[in-house]
């Protein structure tokens, strides 16, 4: 039977040519989780070079300002690298080494997986090949930079929508093109088992640490935790360790966009359907004839047609909650948190401040949540200022 | 003995594959049946799918022309109706989970039986996955086809004994489309099929020439081809009856000089 569902969702559905290879990576990655050696050196790369644990920090001024519950904001901005992706890369990247790769490939669509990959893979030795969409290699042009300057080659991908989804399928086809020696370094919770389960146990770091923080300071549970969506990871990482805790509210917060009533939104759970793609049966915005739709959104990170398995197993089973958050919610949250608390954080991360903007008065002063904030802002400052209608340059 | 038995029998086959609705349906329905006058023992309609992550550049084209041009899944089976009077050739779909998941699998292979359909060939539904799909349509008649990749080592033995039909046998890593040597060691691969199982086996990814054509159809029961007739079908649009009928002939000649 089918291995790594959640509910009716996951599953491996990939080519034949990958079939050994993922079952290769679930037995590498059930014995290097439990082998204290490989725990030791991942902790010791997640202490002493990304940084960790992220700070817990009190938005003091906007917990005024909105006049409710207390914000905390989970610094994963201030990661080595600028964002949480460094916490699954570090692991994968070091396991693949562990496995005798000697290459590593990934997707990405902001440029933050793609920096934090070509980043471990700098440090641990590896070859790095990046995919990016085209239209993402324009808008984030910064990142591609950085990318080479880190030594990893940069593929612009000009098929499709050139972008984020389009850099999954070319990030595939390359995997099934060369696997012996080649791991598919998944950015995100999603694609067939084992990813989306090893990238949340990865990422699960930023909700273990918080819990704990968040009990220190208030000496109690907070009221709701909230991350941005796109495929996931972010948000899984956030909210895995308060799954059981039932009366914590889960709320993760989708792109929508111009609008959900609009063709141009990102808005998985709230406008798609039941479908299988990139590995996986999940939700995915698509055609009445499964055709997977071109989606929109000002945030190249949350730019993606799909969810994550477990998210879409958490909203069936009602535990976590998925708004839409628009495009122009997204940029004054980003211009707010730079004028509240002097932290310009990264426009997929804003849409979460976007959406706590509008809950936190709603709840008592009491009560505490918790905003990931996935990642900063410095490679969106210029697509924001064009979409307030300046031009500088980068 | 079915339609995909009879493509098989006492013969080494010719599978020819075109996307449906590139350029157009008509333009479809005609070279299917231009091919099978040319030699071809079974044909392969592509079911365009937006993001065809098994396929190279050439029939990724071929999928966005299609789509680009507005066909669907409901006109391709009208096309498929209307051929099915025409001719008795085995037809087999190629395409992707999820425009088959999507439009409902009941829906979908009951609707394949109506037109006339013998079977599907769904890339990215492994073996581990083959049930929920295979339950339904084996209940309409439409065999699902398995495949076997140069990977699949152990796996062989396992993805034969319950294939159906014929086994795909993938000539080399990566995705769809011409190449100029086929490094895979397809003897070994097809030993260990024969070891436990009869149906044929056929190979594809990456043949084009007569050459490799004749080479294949030495050891395997077919030979499948698919980007260079893509490609020609690119160059000549609605106008490549001619330049199809003889590739196909030219190939399905290599294929009967295959030693036995």
């Amino acid at each position: 039977m089918a291995k790594g569902r959640f509910g009716i969702h996951g599953g491996q559905y990939i080519p034949e040519t990958l079939m050994n290879e993922v079952i290769r990576l679930e037995e590498a990655y059930e014995y290097f989780k439990k082998e204290p050696a490989f725990n030791r050196e991942l902790d010791d790369l997640l202490k002493n070079y990304a940084g960790r644990p992220s700070l817990l920090y009190y938005a003091e001024k906007m917990t005024k300002d909105l006049g409710g519950a207390k914000i905390y904001l989970k610094r994963e901005d201030l990661n080595h690298t600028g964002s949480h992706k460094i916490n699954n890369v570090l692991g994968q990247v070091l396991m693949a080494k562990k496995m005798g790769k000697t290459r590593v490939i990934a997707e990405t669509g902001a440029g933050q997986h793609g920096v934090a990959c070509a980043t471990a893979a700098a440090l641990l030795g590896l070859e790095c090949e990046i995919f990016m969409g085209k239209e993402d290699t324009d808008r984030q042009a910064l990142n591609v930079y950085r990318m080479r300057l880190l030594g990893a080659k940069v593929h612009p991908v000009t098929t499709g929508t050139m972008t984020l989804k389009d850099a999954v399928n070319e990030t595939m086809r390359e995997w099934t093109n060369r696997v012996a020696d080649t791991h598919y370094v998944l950015g995100s919770v999603m694609g067939p088992h084992p990813f989306p389960t090893i990238v949340r146990d990865f990422q699960s770091v930023i909700s273990k640490e918080a819990r704990q923080q968040i009990l220190e300071r208030e000496g109690k549970l907070p009221a709701a935790v909230l991350a941005c969506v796109g495929g996931g990871s972010n948000s899984m990482g956030m909210f895995y360790h308060f799954i059981e805790d039932k009366q914590v509210r889960l709320i993760g917060c989708e792109a929508a966009g111009k609008g959900i009533d609009t063709k141009l939104h990102a808005a998985t759970i709230a406008k798609g359907s039941l479908g299988v793609f990139h590995g996986m049966k999940s939700y995915f915005c698509q055609d009445e004839y499964g055709q997977i739709a071109p989606v929109y959104s000002i945030s190249a990170g949350l730019d993606y047609p799909g969810i994550g398995p477990e998210h879409a197993n958490l909203h069936d089973t009602g535990r976590a909650q998925y708004v839409p958050v628009t495009d122009e919610e997204a940029v004054q949250a980003f211009e707010y948190l730079a004028r509240t608390e002097g932290i310009i954080c990264a426009i997929e991360s804003a849409h979460a401040v976007a959406y706590a903007r509008k809950l936190a008065p709603t709840l008592s002063r009491e009560d505490s949540m918790i905003i990931c904030l996935s990642g900063r802002g410095d490679k969106d400052v210029a697509a924001i200022a064009r979409y307030r209608g300046e031009n500088i340059s980068e | 003995m079915n339609r995909i038995e009879k493509a098989f029998a006492e013969k080494k086959a010719f599978v020819a594959f075109l996307t449906a609705g590139d350029p157009s349906l008509k333009a479809t329905e005609e070279y299917i049946l231009e091919m099978e006058k040319a030699g071809a023992d079974l044909i392969e309609i592509g079911i365009p799918f937006s993001d065809p992550i098994a396929e190279g550049p050439v029939i990724q084209e071929a999928d966005l022309r299609a789509l680009s041009g507005g066909v669907t899944t409901d006109q391709i089976f009208s096309m498929v109706e209307r051929v099915r009077k025409k001719t008795d050739i085995a037809l087999v779909f190629m395409t992707y989970l999820n425009p088959v998941f999507h439009y409902g699998y009941e829906r979908f292979f009951a609707r394949c039986q109506e037109v006339g359909i013998d079977g599907i060939i769904i890339p990215d539904l492994p073996f581990e996955e083959k049930a929920e799909a295979d339950q339904i349509s084996s209940r309409y008649g439409v065999t699902l086809i398995s495949m076997i990749a140069p990977t699949s080592q152990e796996r062989i033995a396992r993805i034969a004994k319950e294939a159906k039909g014929f086994l795909y046998v993938v000539s080399s890593m990566g995705v769809t489309g011409m190449r100029s040597e086929i490094k895979t060691d397809l003897d070994q691969i097809l030993e260990q099929i024969r070891a436990v199982t009869d149906i044929p086996a056929a190979v594809g990814f990456g043949i084009h020439t007569p050459e490799q054509a004749k080479k294949i159809a030495g050891k395997a029961d077919g030979v499948i081809v698919g980007s260079a007739l893509v490609k020609l079908i690119a160059q000549y649009r609605d106008r490549a009856h001619a330049q199809i009928a003889a590739y196909v002939r030219q190939m399905k000649d290599a294929v009967n000089a295959a030693e036995k």
